[in-house]
């Protein structure tokens, strides 16, 4: 049968960010799938020779602007750990809560533009109504809406004062309450199940193997998430990871959906147990030596690798995103599949091409 | 799940045995990093073991730099690979997934390998002047 090459991307209307598919297909399946990225590749790694190790936390942040707050943390997590700096406990149960907060408001950014794909518009619609109360907690507690900008070098720059914690409590009672009526539309709407389910199966195996990462491995069975490290105050508070164990389409969106109920418990337990006290640390001098630091974001494991001489200039940063782990899943998901499901399974890993072009 | 990391730097000879053993042990490729030093590339590759985050270090002469492809091993390190030569311009043989350099469409070819500045854009030939036409 005669094969065909048709483009997909870099400008798609399930693709808010630009990555390029060449999909050879034979008739309506989908036998190879080329990737192509780099559209918009910044370089920002390279950009560390010239900004002061400080500074260049405004970097990291800009990363990515769905999980920007991470990126802050993690860059600051893996400084602090060559430096030897013990982040003060406070502060590390802050960039817990802004952690989970930007947790839900990703799960919620994939939901509505999954519904979005399978032409569901009031779903779409309701998770991104959903998506505002979030980020107006956020913009109440840091200033800021898509970079935080509350991450520092050992610590947080802003505290988080009694009416400010009791207003996030309330807000949540409302947001948890809209949470789980969208979120039961996603899991037992016939239509949506009828779009995701038995679409883009992978074992646990092949996920393992292919060094998937978040919710896509845990959607196939494998009980992984970087959280269980104890990083910031995640030892301190009670979580697992949420798994299923289909693998398919529906497992994964299944994962991000039960992941927001859980994120909404860490808030509560973060705010319930934080303790009183100074939110950051006075930091002197440059670091010196190297470390590997991971943390868990919305779309799973990113890997900070730091290496530093001691001048105020890194002499080495690279982030692994979850995303360029994803993609290998996504490419081998993509062979055999139908052209009409290409859509979903590229939506399905939740790329993050501005993290991937980091 | 713990923490700890272990680095071990080794000979370039022994990469493929190496990795073939953390294959063995079930290990997760977490990722593959190259890193620009003034005479030679640092190439780390980490796993997720049972035990923590294990990372292999083999040092490349930054003149001809070529080091075996793993990709028979770990299948996904193909995108890994093919990162490490179209910024760093390490060659990786044997990659059975090879974009031919395509894969990153960056504007500067192996900008995080060169120690040479990019090469200016040329800049526009001047227009020859045009003569005023008057009636």
């Amino acid at each position: 049968m005669a094969r065909t090459i048709i483009p997909f991307g870099p400008q798609h209307p399930v693709l808010p960010e630009p990555v390029h598919l060449d999909l050879v297909v034979e008739d309506e399946k989908v036998v190879e799938a080329r990737p192509s990225i780099g559209f918009v590749h910044r370089g920002l790694e390279k950009l560390v020779e010239k900004k002061d190790y400080q500074e260049f936390v405004y970097v990291a942040e800009r990363i990515c602007g769905i999980c920007s707050f991470i990126h802050g943390q993690t860059y600051c997590q893996a400084v602090e750990a060559i430096m030897d700096l013990a982040v003060p406990p406070r502060a590390r149960y802050l960039r817990t809560v802004w952690g989970e907060l930007s947790r839900i408001h990703s799960h919620l950014l994939w939901l509505g533009l999954m519904a979005d794909g399978m032409g569901f518009e009031s779903l779409f619609m309701h998770s991104w109504r959903v998506r505002e109360q979030v980020l107006n907690i956020v913009e109440a507690t840091t200033g800021g809406r898509v970079i935080f900008g509350s991450c520092k070098i050992g610590g947080v720059r802003r505290d988080m004062d009694a009416g400010a914690i009791q207003n996030t409590l309330t807000e949540l009672v409302a947001i948890e309450k809209d949470l789980r009526e969208v979120t039961q539309v996603f899991l037992n709407d016939n239509s949506v199940k009828r779009r995701l389910r038995g679409i883009g199966a992978l074992s646990g195996q092949e996920a393992h193997e292919l060094g998937c990462v978040g919710p896509v491995l845990r959607a196939s069975g494998v009980a992984q998430d970087i959280r269980k490290l104890g990083y910031a105050a995640y030892g301190e508070l009670e979580m697992e990871p949420v798994t299923r164990t289909e693998g398919d389409s529906y497992a994964r969106c299944a994962v991000r959906c039960e992941e927001l109920l859980q994120s909404i418990s860490l808030i509560r337990q973060a705010l319930g147990k934080m303790p009183e006290g100074e939110v950051a640390v006075k930091v002197t001098g440059n670091p010196k030596g190297e470390v590997i630091m991971r943390t868990e974001q919305p779309r799973g494991e990113v890997v900070y690798c730091l290496k530093a001489n001691g001048s105020k200039n890194l002499e080495r940063f690279r982030v692994r995103t979850p995303t360029f782990a994803n993609l290998p899943a996504m490419l081998k998901l993509l062979q055999g599949c139908d052209l009409a499901d290409v859509p979903v399974l590229v939506l399905t890993i939740d790329p993050c091409i501005s993290c991937t072009e980091r | 799940m713990k923490q700890e990391q272990t680095l071990e730097v080794i000979p370039l000879a022994s990469l493929l045995e190496r990795v073939r053993a953390m294959r063995q042990r079930n290990a997760r490729l977490v990722q593959i990093c190259a890193t620009a030093m003034p005479d030679q590339f640092e190439l780390t590759y980490s796993f997720d073991v049972e035990d923590g985050l294990a990372s292999l270090r083999v040092m490349v002469p930054r003149e001809d730099a070529r080091v075996p492809s793993i990709h028979a091993v770990y299948g996904c390190a193909f995108l890994y690979e093919n990162e490490m030569h179209d910024l760093f311009h390490v060659m990786v043989e044997g990659m059975a997934v090879d974009f031919h350099g395509n894969l990153y469409n960056t504007a500067v070819k192996y900008a995080f390998g060169e120690t040479k500045p990019p090469a200016a854009k040329p800049q526009p030939q001047p227009q020859p002047a045009v003569a005023a036409s008057g009636n």
